[in-house]
């Protein structure tokens, strides 16, 4: 008989659990044993005994957390199966920062696959999502309501763009994650023939190094930070800093700035008014709802499991179409991150 | 449609005057006739278009969707435009088109009231989500982006390199789609000629008496007169015509019908609009809170024309039936006015009457306890001023009487914008009143501005250091007897306010000082500000 897909994975107080291969994915707390799916700093943890993640997401957590971020460390290589306490595991591509994997976890005839956080758009700075054949399917739910259609990138590139010259005499501050985000937007501006160079806050300035040192080009990086001698405001120029620095008296410094932010919750305009944004841009590195629904059709699991996010709608979703569907409700995951 | 729906998007969260007025000259210069003309009336509020209940586009937007996921979806977006712009999935094998915005308007205007379901949808298919949402704002009548139509002459004037008064001055003789209009601003052809003479004028403004701007200047070169608290309008009836304008050039005359009927007033005059009765009837000028009745509404009932009569206290006259008066000087223009008013109903005009006066000293006097309680200062214009539109230095000044002044505490601030996006620099304060559990403080009003910039810093830097409670942008800062920041308010006015708490609502407050000197205990009372109500500063 095959062993029922609640048994293999369930979730656990400290994060989603198989009991029979005895390690957590994307665990909370500190546990003995930690599968991660990509580096943002809700899902990989410091303070685990054992980790697998790929080479990538263990990287960038040493860069986060310092050598000593686990008791041990072991690279996944995507599409190559292990065997822990019997239970075969495989990491796949997911698209969704420089790094990051589903996990497939296979025992007693059963696969279920942890999409972890991902995404369908072609990125120049990670490997795209490969569609995984099983029988559940856990997928994130992040903008899981049908009222997020994410527009082409190329076109929110250009509407900054547009912006540079309407407004030449203004520095732009762009807000955007340090992991993933921030290297994908300036990635875009290269893409687009920007070649000036960019300013970065210092939050940023490690991973991006990183994601040069994996050949991914950025073209030039530089700080922006006020010397004392040679005093700038970056009028005309392109800033990228964590959102958070916005609030902070960092942002002072420009010469009367365009808020910009970089973010797939700026498709809401009231969200962008809360936050003062001027200018949104909607670029996310997760899926929007025609991409979550359409992966659920191209996988066609026979179950399918929702977690972080706005899961009731996905659920219904699924229900309408004749496909089992659960919240996993799991906590501790930021759904508002991006 | 691309170009106004990116417009649109733009306008909403840019809070700088002057990007927004950029953002606009520089559609209005791109974007194609007649689509610009149509955007402009829309922002301006000319556009008249069949418009559409919410609920027909929520029915639309349910033909295709389950309803279960309609209500997350509408209760996580909260606008209904916006959800239905988002959520809506087009038909098959329909592309997004960038219809222009005229196409849309003329269909919509062309379109029979049976015809208008299957337009709206047919629309939401053709157009992408940013087009949806302009197209959903515009059929269902409330574009709400603030701006308003002075801000769009502006842009205009920015974009012919014109002077506002001369976009002003042809307005109300054109409509929409504005087509002379954008062929003489992009220098394609002349001025456009009007044909209703009844336009507004750009009125004549007055600059601030600077410190030392009175030194120098002969008191006998000049006439003063009080500056009387109400708004300022313009009057004109011309071969019959009669239009009453706001200060800014918008039509206000259906909301007073009354004046409407007494105009027999043949030309053009400038004056201000007041309630209560005129000087010619002997009865009382009522304050700017009764006028403030009577303000902002479409149209008027009997009850309001009885208890809040209007009428206008005559400043000068810009035409005496044809002719045009203003390369006048003041002297000669007052006494054609004095004229024109003394023949007019006595309910509905009188004359704003001079002061007289010998020295500055002797006018500072008066200005700071005038004889009315509806005057807010005094108005100084030279005798040999020619009647000019706009506001520049020379002619005309005005002397405000000192402002009002309480102690407040700092209670809740709030980020800025632009600039300031950094700064706590929007700051709600409150003073003291005995509450059910004992002496609390109670909010009275709202400034962002009147502090240096090194203030700010000072005010920022207690902000941060001081927050006891967030309520997403706002922080609630430490406001005790004994620990919290102090400042001074200066404000306009006062009026009874039946949505704030307190019951009192500022006329223009702003924050004047700060007063690190003092304790929050010592800070001012509401009784103080109740005493202060129908007060004139």
């Amino acid at each position: 008989m095959r062993m029922k897909p609640q048994a293999l994975l369930y979730p656990a107080p400290k994060g989603l659990y198989c009991e029979k291969g005895n390690f957590y994915i994307d665990p909370v707390q500190p546990v003995e044993r930690a599968l991660i799916t990509h580096g943002h700093s809700d899902h990989a943890r410091a303070g685990h005994g054992r980790v697998l993640a790929t080479r990538e997401t263990l990287d960038i957590m040493r860069i986060r957390y310092g050598d000593g971020f686990c008791d041990e460390s072991n690279v996944a290589r995507l599409g190559e199966t292990i065997a822990i306490n019997g239970v075969r595991v495989c990491f796949h591509p997911a698209g969704h920062v420089l790094g990051s994997a589903q996990i497939s976890v296979e025992a007693g005839g059963t696969r279920i696959v942890v999409s972890g956080d991902y995404k369908r758009r072609p990125d120049a700075t990670c490997m795209a999502f490969e569609p995984v054949a099983c029988d559940v399917f856990i997928t994130e739910a992040t903008f899981g309501l049908p009222v997020f259609h994410h527009p082409d990138d190329k076109g929110e590139i250009a509407r900054l763009l547009a912006s540079l010259k309407q407004f030449p005499e203004r520095a732009h501050v762009v807000g955007a994650y340090a992991l993933g985000k921030a290297q994908r937007v300036i990635a875009l501006l290269r893409q687009q023939g920007y070649d000036e160079p960019i300013h970065i806050h210092g939050a940023l300035a490690k991973l991006c190094e990183y994601y040069q040192s994996q050949g991914i080009d950025l073209g030039e990086l530089r700080p922006a930070t006020l010397e004392r001698e040679a005093r700038q405001d970056f009028a005309g120029s392109i800033v990228l800093g964590p959102p958070s620095a916005f609030a902070d008296r960092w942002a002072r410094r420009f010469a009367d700035p365009v808020a910009v932010f970089a973010s797939g919750w700026m498709l809401i305009r009231q969200r962008a008014k809360q936050r003062g944004v001027e200018l949104p841009l909607v670029i996310s590195d997760h899926c929007d709802w025609a991409e979550l629904t359409g992966t659920i059709r191209d996988i066609a699991p026979a179950e399918v499991w929702v977690t972080h996010g706005r899961e009731e709608a996905l659920v219904r979703w699924c229900e309408l179409q004749g496909i089992p569907a659960r919240p996993l409700h799991l906590v501790g995951y930021d759904d508002e991150g991006e | 449609m691309k170009a106004f729906a990116e417009l649109l998007g733009r306008l909403v969260l840019t809070p700088q005057r002057n990007a927004k007025i950029r953002l606009l000259a520089d559609y209005f210069r791109s974007a194609p006739d007649p689509s610009r003309g149509y955007a402009l009336a829309a922002i301006a509020g000319t556009l008249s278009l069949n418009t559409v209940k919410p609920a027909l586009i929520r029915d639309l937007l349910l033909e295709r969707m389950d309803e279960v996921l309609f209500h997350y979806s509408y209760d996580y977006v909260g606008d209904l435009a916006e959800t239905v712009s988002l959520a809506w999935e087009p038909r098959e094998g329909v592309v997004p088109e960038d219809i222009p915005l005229g196409e849309v308007v003329e269909r919509l205007q062309k379109a029979g009231r049976s015809e208008v379901r299957s337009l709206v949808r047919d629309m939401l298919d053709r157009l992408d989500t940013a087009g949806r949402f302009a197209f959903l704002k515009l059929v269902t009548g409330g574009l709400r982006i603030g701006v308003s139509a002075r801000l769009a002459k502006q842009a205009l004037a920015d974009m012919g390199s014109k002077d506002i008064g001369e976009i002003e001055t042809l307005w109300h003789g054109l409509s929409p789609p504005y087509l002379p209009l954008f062929l003489w601003l992009s220098g394609e052809a002349e001025m456009p000629l009007l044909t209703t003479p009844a336009v507004f004028h750009s009125v004549m403004l007055a600059t601030p008496i600077g410190e030392g701007d009175l030194e120098g200047l002969d008191p006998a070169a000049f006439a003063a007169e009080w500056k009387w608290d109400g708004i300022r309008v313009q009057l004109a009836n011309i071969g019959g015509v009669r239009r009453l304008y706001s200060r800014s050039g918008d039509e206000i005359s259906g909301a007073f019908p009354e004046i409407i009927e007494a105009a027999d007033i043949a030309g053009v005059i400038d004056g201000e609009l007041l309630v209560g009765g005129t000087m010619r009837t002997n009865r009382a000028t009522a304050t700017f809170g009764d006028l403030q009745q009577r303000l902002n509404r479409k149209t008027v009932t009997r009850k309001l024309l009885e208890d809040y009569p209007a009428f206008i206290r005559g400043y000068d006259i810009l035409f005496s039936g044809e002719r045009d008066m203003r390369p006048e000087p003041f002297h000669a223009r007052r006494e054609a006015l004095s004229i024109l008013v003394d023949a007019a109903s006595a309910q509905h005009f009188d004359l704003s009457p001079l002061v007289p006066f010998s020295t500055w000293e002797e006018l500072d006097r008066l200005r700071s306890d005038p004889p009315d309680p509806v005057i807010e200062g005094i108005m100084l214009k030279r005798l040999d001023s020619p009647y000019l539109a706009g506001r520049m230095k020379g002619p005309w000044f005005k002397w405000k009487r000192a402002p009002f002044n309480i102690d407040a505490v700092l209670m809740y601030a709030q980020r800025g914008h632009g600039k300031r996006s950094s700064y706590y620099s929007d700051f709600t304060f409150g003073v003291w009143t005995e509450s059910e559990g004992g002496t609390a403080l109670v909010p009275v009003g709202k400034a962002y501005f009147g502090f240096t910039d090194a203030e700010l810093e000072v005010l920022d830097r207690y902000v941060r250091d001081n927050t006891v409670e967030r309520f997403g942008p706002v922080r609630a800062v430490r406001a005790e007897p004994d620990a919290g920041f102090v400042v001074e308010v200066a404000f306009e006015g006062l009026n009874r306010s039946t949505r704030h708490k307190s019951g009192v609502a500022m006329r223009f407050p702003r924050i004047a000082r700060l007063r690190q000197d003092k304790l929050p205990r010592e800070a001012d009372r509401l009784e103080t500000l109740q005493a202060m109500i129908g007060m004139k500063g």
